[in-house]
């Protein structure tokens, strides 16, 4: 009888369904995985260290660089934690800004994920349908920030500045012009609150798009029903949070049980899935957009009313106006102490949560009492689940292996930090 | 479910008696109130079962597990008490990291319990969270009881915390490294590990790979001034403080 050896079987890190840069090592029986073995930090920058080096204010850019499609979300840990050591309380409008945000970085997120997904079982136009909408998004990025990805947008105390009162219009190009561009800035006459409005009024008919693409999909379905099936313990045992955990029935999310922002004062449901298995996870993300999109217009109806700053009024914290640097000198040694010193944070330690699209994003921050952190560690949630890989793929075929990576939405800027 | 009596920190001081170290209760400002308990090694799995099975605790997942390097915890590193004619000094104590290479690494002489591991538990029953930390007995090789049998997630985080700082939790079925390159060497967030590093890497044409070679920067002042007071605050309280004792 000839000796028959199971192999092993080198997937990625240069795949493209690896998500980055994951390399697993599986070890195969046929076609049928025995073991699976992530190998991560491929993409390991040190940020913890990095951010243990220098002053508090200045690893916010470092956050927008974890998981770098939900960059606003990573943020709001960050300024969470060093807030809550400093004790400060951060103004209304601010605080409904961030709310807005979280949302709309989290329907970015879902897209991103809704595409990336689809392209890794074979649905090619799914990833350009989702790029429109992320488009529109993003330049609601660039318009409070600057940036269409790494916004640096919130800071302690606050967001760096109020919403633009226009939304920035296509110019006339020699492939925009005419009617086309007519068409492009139909909705951007207005502030960015009235863009955000009309997107959230139609966004809801663009998710019928992909759910029409996707959902009655036979092949969609045949890749993802009953494919890496998670139980309620395992999703517990192996610490899953988001849409991992809600898929299993649980209904736990960090923005209803231990609301953060404005969390408390909005109407959103959380969806939950029953089998657990990746079709239900495609359902959780795809009802998840459609209720952020819920989210943000009741924070576009009331940031319409709400007046007042967006950061804290205490020039050791948050800077001063421009105008008052030009006039004053106490406001110009403000700012420059600020930015080059940072400010001292009280001695003591404190891990602030937020549901991030991945699932639970936290940051534990211990201070010794300097104008540095002592020690930052980002929890991140795609670390946790991909730790479940091995237990999860054991069993399936290598083209559920891919189904299973898509569908535990990694992104390795998070998972190696 | 009705709110208990107790807070967590009483009914943890009235579960486990002596048999934990110290329970601290965190005051800060936002609604969730957050408990650090601490536990010697030796009593730390029999702390975690009864955390997660008992009811009243009910801590079923594991959110996060880090190590901590709490060398140079709290330490001046830069004269700030006085100034010359030419301003501050520059980094007398030169400790902080990126301010040393590998052979200059400051070497304490004493450090009590340098090294922790410190569990994030979050019961989503009671919708409550817990900190929990212990401190490695030795220095030299912090060894710390593994948590895998309680909660299995907690493998990886047991893994990154032993290749970032070198706690090794004994019982762990595959304690490898899991986020530095193939055959490091050192534990890179530890205190005394420089910032840029021992080595790097490039691709060498004459012997046709990528070979490992000393790092050539040279350890910078990347970072302004650390500070330990801040008298614009402090004169700020003291301020409040005197409006307050006024009235």
């Amino acid at each position: 009888m000839q000796e028959i050896r199971n192999y092993s079987l080198n997937f990625g890190p240069q795949h493209p369904a690896a998500h980055g840069v994951l390399r697993l090592v599986l070890e195969m029986e046929g076609e049928v995985v025995q073991r699976a073995d992530p190998h991560v930090g491929l993409l390991h920058r040190g940020t913890e260290k990095l951010a243990e080096s220098k002053p508090f204010n200045q690893s916010i850019g470092y956050m927008d660089r974890l998981d770098y499609v939900s960059m606003m979300c990573n943020e709001h840990a960050y300024v969470m934690a060093i807030e809550n050591l400093l004790g400060i309380q951060v103004p209304e409008r601010a605080l409904w800004i961030r709310t807005m945000f979280d949302e709309i970085t989290r329907i970015l997120n879902h897209l991103m994920w809704v595409g990336a997904n689809g392209l890794d079982l074979g649905a090619m136009a799914v990833m350009l349908y989702a790029f429109r909408e992320r488009e529109e998004l993003m330049d609601c990025y660039e318009a409070v920030s600057g940036a269409r990805m790494h916004a640096a947008y919130y800071r302690p105390g606050g967001v760096y500045r109020d919403l633009p009162d226009q939304m920035p219009q296509y110019k006339e190009t020699p492939w925009h012009k005419g009617k086309e561009l007519k068409r492009l800035n139909a909705w951007r006459e207005g502030s960015m609150l009235d863009f955000l409005d009309a997107f959230c009024d139609d966004f809801p008919q663009r998710v019928d798009e992909y759910e029409t693409l996707l959902t009655e999909n036979r092949i969609w379905k045949q890749r993802t029903v009953g494919i890496g099936v998670v139980s309620q313990e395992q999703a517990l045992a192996w610490g899953m949070t988001g849409h991992m955990l809600r898929s299993t029935g649980i209904a736990w999310d960090v923005r209803k049980k231990q609301p953060y922002a404005k969390y408390a004062e909005v109407d959103f449901d959380i969806p939950v899935g029953t089998a657990g298995d990746c079709y239900d996870r495609y359902l959780i993300k795809v009802a998840e957009m459609r209720e952020s999109a819920r989210i943000i217009k009741q924070c576009v109806a009331k940031l319409r009313t709400l007046e007042g700053p967006v950061m804290i009024r205490d020039f050791k914290i948050g800077p001063p106006s421009r105008e008052e640097m030009k006039t004053d000198m106490e406001a110009l040694i403000h700012h420059f102490k600020l930015f080059t010193e940072g400010y001292v944070v009280p001695e003591g330690e404190t891990y602030a949560a937020v549901e991030a699209p991945k699932g639970e994003f936290g940051c534990y921050l211990v201070s010794d009492g300097a104008n540095k952190p002592f020690r930052v560690k980002l929890r991140a949630p795609g670390f946790a689940h991909l730790s479940s890989m091995d237990e999860v793929v054991r069993g399936h075929m290598l083209s559920d292996v891919v189904a299973m990576i898509g569908t535990y939405d990694l992104v390795f800027g998070e998972v190696d930090r | 479910m009705a709110e208990p009596e107790n807070t967590l920190a009483q009914r943890l001081q009235a579960r486990f008696g002596d048999r934990i170290v110290e329970c601290i209760e965190h005051t800060y400002a936002h609604a969730h109130g957050e408990v650090t308990l601490v536990v010697a090694p030796d009593r730390l799995l029999e702390v975690a079962r009864v955390l997660r099975d008992e009811p009243e605790f009910g801590f079923e997942q594991l959110t996060d597990l880090c190590g901590i390097d709490y060398l140079g915890y709290g330490q001046v590193e830069w004269d700030t008490e006085d100034a010359t004619s030419e301003g501050y000094s520059r980094g007398v104590e030169g400790l902080g990291p990126g301010r040393f290479d590998w052979d200059s690494r400051p070497r304490p002489d004493r450090q009590a319990k340098r090294f922790a591991s410190v569990v994030h538990l979050l019961s989503i029953r009671n919708n409550q969270r817990l900190r929990l930390r212990t401190y490695a007995g030795d220095d030299a090789l912090p060894v710390i009881p593994s948590l895998v049998d309680v909660w299995p997630g907690v493998n990886w985080f047991e893994r990154e915390a032993f290749d970032l700082f070198g706690i090794v939790y004994e019982g762990h079925p595959d304690l490898r490294r899991i986020l530095t390159d193939y055959g490091f060497v050192g534990h890179p967030f530890r205190k005394d590990f420089p910032l840029i590093g021992n080595v790097e890497v490039r691709y060498d044409a004459e012997q046709e790979r990528v070979i490992y070679q000393p790092v050539t920067i040279e350890p910078r002042v990347l970072v302004p001034r650390v500070l330990r007071q801040d008298s614009r605050r402090e004169q700020a309280e003291a301020e409040i403080a005197n409006a307050a004792a006024g009235k």
